[in-house]
């Protein structure tokens, strides 16, 4: 780790305007990935301007009828608000499926939108890695890439997006506030985090200096049918091999609309918006599951340690998606849901 | 009534409140005056050559006080031998920042000391090595037939028996026979507490080390040797550890380093390592096990044959049991283990929580489960039918054995009968697939020589010390409870000192004897002491006990007394008053008994039944219930030799289904080296626990009957597991850890 300077910024402007100011500066949120990240010497910002002060902690309803999360509520309070567990119970399933209480209360929401992967080698320096250093090669390809993604990688990077909560964010389709040197500005969830293409070292779509300021929930919020299903190497406070965030709407068995966003499978939450068409107006039966699960992987590719992926990924959309039309999510199965 | 028999009670633990207050100081928390700071800096290469060290960049930093490499470490102890430790293996110690050659990755390459932790740590991540890469080799699979028998092996020990019988054509010509092979991955120890040393260096050139150690005397002697430094200059110290499981059975580098730090600088220096360099030194070894069993039509073992392979380092012969226990835990006359090492570029492994027998039991139980299925037989019955009324490895009978009351407790307690074999053929009401396993194994009960000395002051207070070690395990508590019951006092007027080579001299905590070794010394001891204490009262005026000998009286509830009449007694208080002493003290040891233990074989055993329930769409599995039944002697204290079991069982639910240590074998480096990445389980892995002592009496292992409960707990769960994965899903796997992958 190496030595920095550091400023708590108290307004959004003196935040950017801070940050702008110095060459080699980041926001901290909780600090949960970003620390970690400096002791490994991954990160080397010689600059931190905390966030922690800003007043972008509250979560409120929207004129719209949507809800706005403020960037620097913790994971722990977006997940336990009165709205959230009413209304998108979805949202604070996939938010208490990751971590810890105790990383949990620490994380923002900010934070939790830019951690970044957990690939065994970008936190290496020992070994190349393209996202860590562009151009030095990445490892994951051929070596050991049991955690690693099976939609959308390039040959630069098949790293994945590690959060849970931006899950069940891609199904819920907020827009993301950002503020920076060129102004304020929105960006649909969607287009938020990008896939590794030839630039595997920028996770997203952020401009240099734009910081977080809310997420805008729509109105929509799906809280009768849905399903956070999370499958991993332990029953709690291990990172998602696949997860599947399920919405429905339903008229009898009849399914009017839907949501399905997959994580653990792409370098960015991996909603499939064809699948999703694909569903609506179909009945909610086993046949439609498959048939749906079987289109989102498609195109899925393994990379060795990690073909194992595309069959528990197809598994598991059936089971979330079943989980979602009998509306059996708050009924949790204690082994797969133990976190809360 | 006596208020002063506290062996086999569940005493709280004594070092309890200064743990949860924080009052009990670990190796890195001795905040001794002057401190600086010592960061490794560990090598990204397995192989090859350093061939520049840039320290003057970093030596310029602020703060920055040394950089310590192979290009400026002092001469030191030449020969091999003064590296050695005494649990090493066969070959030659790896010797810090020695020379140029890297032979692992994560070797230790450089240590910067700093006058700051930020500023060493800091510099350590400026400090430029150039390296000349050789090619390496870390993966066992490639050294298949390059196996050999290692001809020297550590303390400890054992070949594997000559054959007997005649295995292959028992094999060959047995009604119903099984052969496959098991494998697990490598495994790292990973203690909460990270190594660590805090070396403080005194005026007069004396050094006290503050060391993560299981063994104080072992660090003293590698310490000595290597610097040259005589014993009194030289104190080890460990009070406290934050978990061990063998990793501090072995002097570590870190102690090395702060200590060569320390001298060098003429300061105090502490070495604390990361949580990555914490998969750096030592390891359950990668193990591949190959078992052919044969049964008769009676469902007796025809043929057993039981061949190990695991990886070792390029320079040290580290050696295990791994198959012997197969000699001896079923009655079968044909049996054939081997038992074979292969080098690689790695670390050597090191002694992990019942080493050998750990993995040994993965093997052998999986295979008797499949032979039990190949049979035809419920696997306990069949290993009923196969119980070893004698050790055949040795010929000799077992000094005490209750594994068929385990088998039958533990079976009753957990309700095996219910059992249907079939594969698949239980569920529960979700519709979950349910499994039930059974496994077990057999660990060794032995003693080693240990002193101790007690001192006893007129307020009554005795204070018993010994340098052993406590990982956590409870030595304290089961100490203080047995020199308490000795001379009859209550728990609180006693107080028990370990971890200091200030003390008598004990063994390093290990191999689960240190309840035999160093309980018997402080038995003797406070025996001793008692003798000196009777006469003492004898001198009373008046004295009841005039004229008795020691075994015509008892210490209880504060007094000595006549053991023919209670009321002729005196009380121990008055007796240190009318002495006019301040203190009486006293000091003894304990050895085995070798003429009477020679005709026995020691062993303490265990049976562990398993649940688990298995979401077959999924691949997930979840272990909802164990029942663990122990043989091992004597319990001296129900609640911390629960608490062993328990440990171990969590432990085994790891191996079982997610613990191991990934290699890169282009790179030869461990991926996983953290805490987030190498899983192990979390308490919402962890259902319903069951531990069940089945008492035996033994006099031949020692005095107080014990059999060391620390790792005996761990044998077989992992088996257990597995093999109800099989009776849950039909599925029978073969390379633990069972993850979601393997059950697609
Ligand atoms: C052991 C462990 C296990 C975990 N398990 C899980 C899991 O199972 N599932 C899961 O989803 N997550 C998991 N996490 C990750 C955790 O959710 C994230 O670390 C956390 O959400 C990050 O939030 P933070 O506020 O601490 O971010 P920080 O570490 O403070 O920052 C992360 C990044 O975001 C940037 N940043 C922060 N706030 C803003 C802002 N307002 N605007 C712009 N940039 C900003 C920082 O510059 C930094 O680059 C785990 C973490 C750990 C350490
Ligand atoms: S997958 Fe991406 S993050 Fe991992 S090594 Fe390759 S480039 Fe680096």
């Amino acid at each position: 780790m190496n030595p920095f300077t550091y400023h708590r910024a108290t307004a959004v402007d003196d935040a950017v305007r801070d940050k702008a100011g110095h060459s080699n500066a980041a926001y901290i949120g909780g600090g949960t990935n970003l620390i970690d990240l400096m002791k490994e010497n991954v990160e080397r910002p010689t600059h931190l301007v905390s966030v922690g002060k800003l007043p972008l902690a509250a979560i409120e309803n929207l004129p719209d009828g949507g809800l706005r999360l403020g960037a620097t509520a913790t994971n722990a309070d977006t997940a336990w608000n009165d709205e959230v567990k009413s209304r998108y119970p979805l949202l604070n399933q996939a938010i208490l499926a990751g971590a810890s209480p105790q990383l949990r209360n620490m994380a923002t929401n900010g934070g939790n939108l830019l951690q970044r992967t957990r690939c065994y080698y970008f936190y290496d320096l020992a070994t190349p890695c393209n996202k860590r250093e562009p151009g030095s090669g990445c490892s994951a390809i051929g070596g050991y890439n049991r955690i690693h993604a099976i939609l959308g990688t390039s040959e630069a990077c098949i790293a994945t997006h590690p959060s849970d909560m931006c899950v069940a964010l891609a199904a819920l389709a907020p827009t993301v506030r950002v503020s920076g040197p060129g102004g304020e500005r929105s960006i649909a969830f969607e287009e938020f985090h990008r896939l590794p293409g030839d630039q595997p070292e920028k996770d997203n779509t952020l401009e240099p200096g734009e910081l977080i300021v809310s997420l805008d929930l729509p109105a929509k919020s799906f809280e009768k049918n849905f399903s956070y299903l999370k499958l991993r190497d332990r029953s709690s406070y291990a990172f998602a091999l696949i997860s599947v965030a399920a919405a429905l709407e339903l008229e009898g068995n009849t399914i009017t609309d839907a949501r399905l966003a997959l994580g653990g499978v792409a370098h960015k939450p991996w909603r499939d918006q064809e699948a999703e068409n694909m569903l609506k107006g179909q009945p909610a039966t086993a046949e439609t599951f498959a048939r749906v699960a079987a289109k989102v992987l498609e195109n899925a590719q393994g990379q060795g340690s990690n073909n194992f992926k595309i069959e528990l990924a197809r598994r598991a959309i059936v089971r979330a998606l079943r989980q979602a039309a009998e509306g059996s999510q708050t009924a949790s199965d204690v082994f797969l849901n133990s976190n809360p | 009534m006596s208020t002063t028999n506290h062996i086999g009670k569940p005493t709280s633990r004594v070092d309890g409140p200064a743990k949860v207050t924080g009052a009990a100081r670990y190796s890195a928390e001795y905040n001794v005056p002057g401190l600086t700071y010592g960061w490794v800096v560990s090598s990204p290469i397995a192989k090859g050559k350093i061939t520049r060290v840039h320290a003057d960049e970093v030596l310029a930093l602020p703060g920055v006080l040394q950089v310590f490499s192979h290009e400026n470490v002092p001469s030191l102890a030449w020969f091999d031998r003064s590296y050695k430790d005494d649990v090493a293996p066969g070959g030659s110690p790896f010797r810090p920042l020695h020379d140029n050659e890297v032979k692992f990755s994560q070797q230790p390459v450089a240590l910067v000391v700093a006058e700051s932790l930020e500023v060493a740590r800091y510099a350590a991540s400026l400090l430029r090595l150039e390296y000349e890469e050789d090619k390496h080799e870390t993966d066992l699979e490639t050294k298949r037939d390059e196996g050999f028998e290692p001809g020297r092996g550590k303390t400890g020990w054992m070949p594997p028996p000559p054959p007997r019988g005649n295995p292959d054509k028992a094999w060959e010509e047995a009604p119903h026979r099984m052969e496959a092979e098991y494998v697990h991955g490598a495994q790292h120890h990973n203690p909460m507490e990270l190594f660590a040393t805090t070396a403080e260096y005194h005026a007069d050139g004396k050094i006290t080390a503050y060391d993560k150690t299981q063994g104080v005397y072992n660090v003293q002697q590698y310490l000595t040797k290597i610097f040259g430094l005589k014993k009194d200059d030289c104190r080890v110290v460990n009070e406290y550890m934050g978990g061990g499981f063998g990793a501090g059975l072995r002097p570590q580098y870190q102690v090395f380093l702060a200590v060569l730090a320390a001298l060098e600088l003429k300061r105090s220096v502490r070495v604390t390592l990361t949580r990555q360099q914490m998969f750096s030194f030592g390891h359950r070894p990668h193990t591949l096990q190959y078992l052919k069993l044969g049964t008769n039509a009676d469902g007796t073992l025809a043929a057993l044959q039981h061949h190990a392979l695991h990886e070792t380092s390029q320079f040290e012969d580290y050696t295990e049991n791994v198959v012997n226990w197969s000699g001896m835990l079923y009655q079968c006359d044909n049996v054939k283990l081997g038992y074979q090492l292969a080098k690689l570029d790695v670390y050597t492994p090191l002694d992990m929580r019942a080493p050998g027998a750990a993995t040994g039991s993965i093997g052998l139980e999986i295979a008797m489960d499949e032979m039990a299925y190949a049979a035809g037989l419920d696997p306990l019955e069949f290993r009923l039918r196969n119980y070893a009324e004698q050790d055949q490895n040795l010929k000799k009978p077992f000094s005490s054995k209750k594994l068929r009351d385990c088998y039958h407790q533990g079976a009753a307690r957990f309700g095996w009968e219910k059992r249907t074999q079939a594969p698949r053929s239980m569920r529960d009401d979700a519709g979950k697939l349910i499994g039930w396993g059974i496994g077990g194994g057999v660990w060794d009960a032995t003693q080693q020589k240990s002193a101790a000395k007690a001192s006893i002051t007129a307020d009554g207070h005795l204070t018993v010390s010994s340098a052993a070690g406590e990982n956590g395990t409870g030595t304290y508590t089961i100490m203080t409870q047995i020199a308490a019951e000795t001379l009859g006092l209550p728990i609180e007027a006693v107080t028990f000192k370990l971890g200091d080579t200030d003390l008598p001299e004990a063994p390093v905590q290990g191999g689960s004897w240190t309840a035999a070794s160093v309980g018997t010394a402080v038995k003797n001891t406070c025996e001793a002491l008692g003798e000196k204490l009777l006469k003492l009262a004898q001198k009373m005026e008046g004295s009841p006990l005039k004229g008795a000998k020691l075994e015509d009286v008892e210490f209880v509830n504060g007094q000595i007394r006549l053991r023919t009449d209670a009321s002729q007694a005196v009380v121990l208080r008055d007796v240190l008053q009318a002495s006019g002493e301040t203190k009486v003290e006293a000091d003894s040891s304990a050895m085995p008994d070798m003429l009477k233990q020679q005709p026995y074989s020691m062993h303490s055993h265990n049976v562990v039944f398993a649940e688990v329930k298995v979401d077959e769409e999924l691949g997930t599995v979840h272990v909802t219930r164990v029942v663990n039944a122990v043989a091992a002697g004597h319990i001296l204290n129900l609640k911390t030799a629960r608490s062993q079991v328990l440990g171990s069982m969590v432990w085994g639910i790891s191996a079982a289904l997610m613990e191991e240590t990934v290699m890169d074998h282009k790179f030869g480096r461990y991926m996983n080296h953290n805490y987030a990445e190498y899983h192990v389980p979390v308490n919402a892995d962890i259902h319903d626990l069951d531990v069940l002592f089945v008492e035996e009496e033994d006099d031949i292992v020692n005095p107080l009957g014990v059999k060391g409960i620390g790792e005996v707990g761990l044998l077989g769960v992992a088996a257990a597991i597995a093999n109800a994965v099989y009776h849950a899903t039909g599925k029978r796997v073969r390379d633990l850890p069972i993850m979601i992958d393997k059950l697609l």
